[in-house]
């Protein structure tokens, strides 16, 4: 079958001509509202998941008058299923610290921090040399912009921003309610920026070679590339850099193993789609929008397994805070059991779905929220397999 | 050794008195002691001010932050989805085995600590299992067990 996949190389790219550093020299040269221009211009959306326009999350934090304000990478990334970060973390960081770095120029912020997830501690020795190289760097350009990093302690809601910066206040950590928003008050109440790792990334990258090239790739809805983390039933998994806005069946031609039944878009908290979706799933804002987790599954394995495993991960993930969430998550999973134990008719998962709905309108915060699209892709589409 | 409360102190001073600085002081106490003790708890709560419960409070929500008494070497297996798919039940098992004890407890010698994570992020070299700080890819029942061997061996 013909495949149009295209895979990119511009997060990993090793370019000589081009180091992280020259990009940001050049760069600071330009004025804040050039770069927020360029940004806009690019498309590019946040890579963490839910996708807000970069350019105009550092243009509202801009606005925001006050003097202190903050830089933070989300690296806290705990998304089953997804490992891209850690991966770009291990590679390229100096491309996150040249990104924020911008970002501070643009927004006026003198301090940057990466709030790294505990299970990510091993990577902290290179990590902090590195880092010690880059600030030493900034130091004799007489830039007034320190990055650090804070250790997160094993907590998923963490990777939630509201959540993160809880933690990095010491706090248990709890998704607050919003508004405000992070751009007006985040880390410590102050106006702050917080991006994924591979978005801080991709902003060195469009510094580097312009809004131009990388508006080319993808689509009208979805601009840029991406990086997909692939994992589950496939003979080839790892980390790869695509175009963003590829249709379901050319990913799974690339990465499947010729028995795939369903692909997990999203990661735990996305959606998962059965093979006769394939054709007319379009990877991308208008279709389904990744933080970049693609889980395989072949025809041996059993949804409800499946199933039951992102519930059990949701209901130990819960912050606890609110209702919906707390027992919903638990009663999903209690459901599930049941019907399958046969002690709940099979009609009961329609009332589960309606619980889901639920805890769309009514939990906090994204986790919460989102529990029913795994729940309900996996129920619509492989009933049978969670009923008998 | 330093005292625990020597520890507190020198942790506090080293990340400051605010209430910012509580994670990383909780996380410095826990390299060391590998658990936090109630004394540990109440020190940091005089420390920075702050009162005991919501130390605790804190240190109770972060799987990383424990408050009951751990091992040595703690080790975690990671028990998502796709490590689940790829047989993190054979390498639980065969650990559990080993070292005679089961997921949640520690061995009488006080060396090991057998635990679950949820997904590590490696989920393209399941299964996987942590080790302290220390990451563990692709492994086989029969690596896992050289693995802790190693960490048996070794004094520290
Ligand atoms: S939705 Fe869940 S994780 Fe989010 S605030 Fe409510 S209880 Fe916490
Ligand atoms: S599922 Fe085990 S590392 Fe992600």
């Amino acid at each position: 079958m013909e495949n149009n996949l295209k895979k990119v190389d511009i997060i990993f790219e090793v370019d000589d001509k081009c180091t992280p550093l020259e990009v940001l020299d050049k760069t600071l040269k330009r004025s804040a509202d050039d770069i927020i221009l360029d940004l806009i211009d690019s498309g590019l959306k946040g890579r963490g998941g839910a996708g807000f326009p970069t350019g105009l999350k550092w243009k509202f934090t801009r606005n925001e008058s006050g003097d202190v304000k903050y830089v933070i990478c989300n690296a806290d990334e705990g998304e089953p299923g997804t490992f891209k970060d850690r991966e770009i973390l291990d590679r390229v960081p100096e491309k996150i610290f040249a990104g924020m770095t911008i970002c501070g120029y643009v927004i006026g912020a003198k301090e940057g921090y990466i709030y790294l997830r505990g299970e990510y501690n091993f990577l902290l020795k290179n990590l902090l040399k590195k880092l010690e190289d880059f600030n030493n760097a900034l130091k004799k350009r007489n830039i007034d912009f320190r990055i650090y990093f804070k250790s997160g302690s094993g907590a998923y809601v963490c990777g939630e921003e509201s959540a993160l910066f809880e933690s990095m206040e010491g706090k248990r950590g709890e998704p607050r309610n919003k508004p405000p928003y992070p751009t007006v008050a985040g880390y410590n109440s102050k106006p702050t920026v917080i991006n994924n790792v591979e978005t801080l990334v991709y902003t060195t990258m469009i510094c580097h070679m312009g809004p131009e090239k990388f508006k080319a790739l993808g689509t009208s809805d979805s601009r840029g590339s991406k990086v997909f983390s692939v994992s589950g039933d496939t003979p080839i998994p790892g980390i790869y850099e695509l175009e963003l806005g590829m249709p379901l069946h050319e990913f799974v031609n690339e990465f499947g193993d010729g028995d795939t039944k369903a692909v997990q878009v999203g990661g735990a908290s996305g959606h998962c789609v059965p093979r006769k979706k394939f054709n007319d799933t379009i990877i991308g804002f208008e279709g389904i929008p990744t933080g970049g987790s693609m889980m395989i599954f072949n025809s041996s394995r059993s949804m409800y397994n499946v199933l039951h495993d992102y519930l059990e991960f949701f209901t130990e993930e819960s912050c606890g805070q609110c209702t919906p969430c707390r027992v919903g998550c638990q009663q999903l999973l209690k459901g599930i059991e049941a019907v399958k134990r046969g002690e709940r008719p099979p009609a009961y998962l329609d009332d589960l779905k309606k619980l889901t709905g639920t805890m769309k309108i009514a939990a906090k915060c994204g986790l919460g929220q989102s529990v029913g699209n795994p729940f309900n892709s996996i129920i619509d589409n492989f009933r049978e397999e969670i009923i008998y | 050794m330093l005292t625990t409360e020597a520890l507190v102190k020198e942790l506090v001073e080293k990340n400051g008195r605010t209430r910012n600085s509580l994670m990383p002081v909780l996380q410095g106490i826990v390299q060391q002691e590998h658990f936090l003790s109630e004394e540990a708890l109440l020190c940091v709560a005089r420390e920075l001010d702050l009162a005991a419960a919501d130390v605790y409070g804190t240190a109770s929500f972060y799987t990383f932050l424990d408050t009951v008494p751990r091992g040595k070497n703690i080790i975690r297996v990671c028990k998502t989805i796709t490590c689940h798919m790829k047989g993190k039940d054979e390498i639980i098992n065969t650990l559990s085995n080993a070292l005679k004890i089961k997921v949640g407890e520690t061995t009488h010698d006080k060396k090991f600590t057998l635990l679950t994570a949820n997904c590590l992020g490696w989920c393209h070299k399941g299964p996987v299992m942590l080790i302290n700080d220390e990451v563990y890819p692709e492994l086989t029942p029969q690596k896992a067990l050289e693995i802790v061997e190693e960490y048996a061996k070794s004094t520290h």
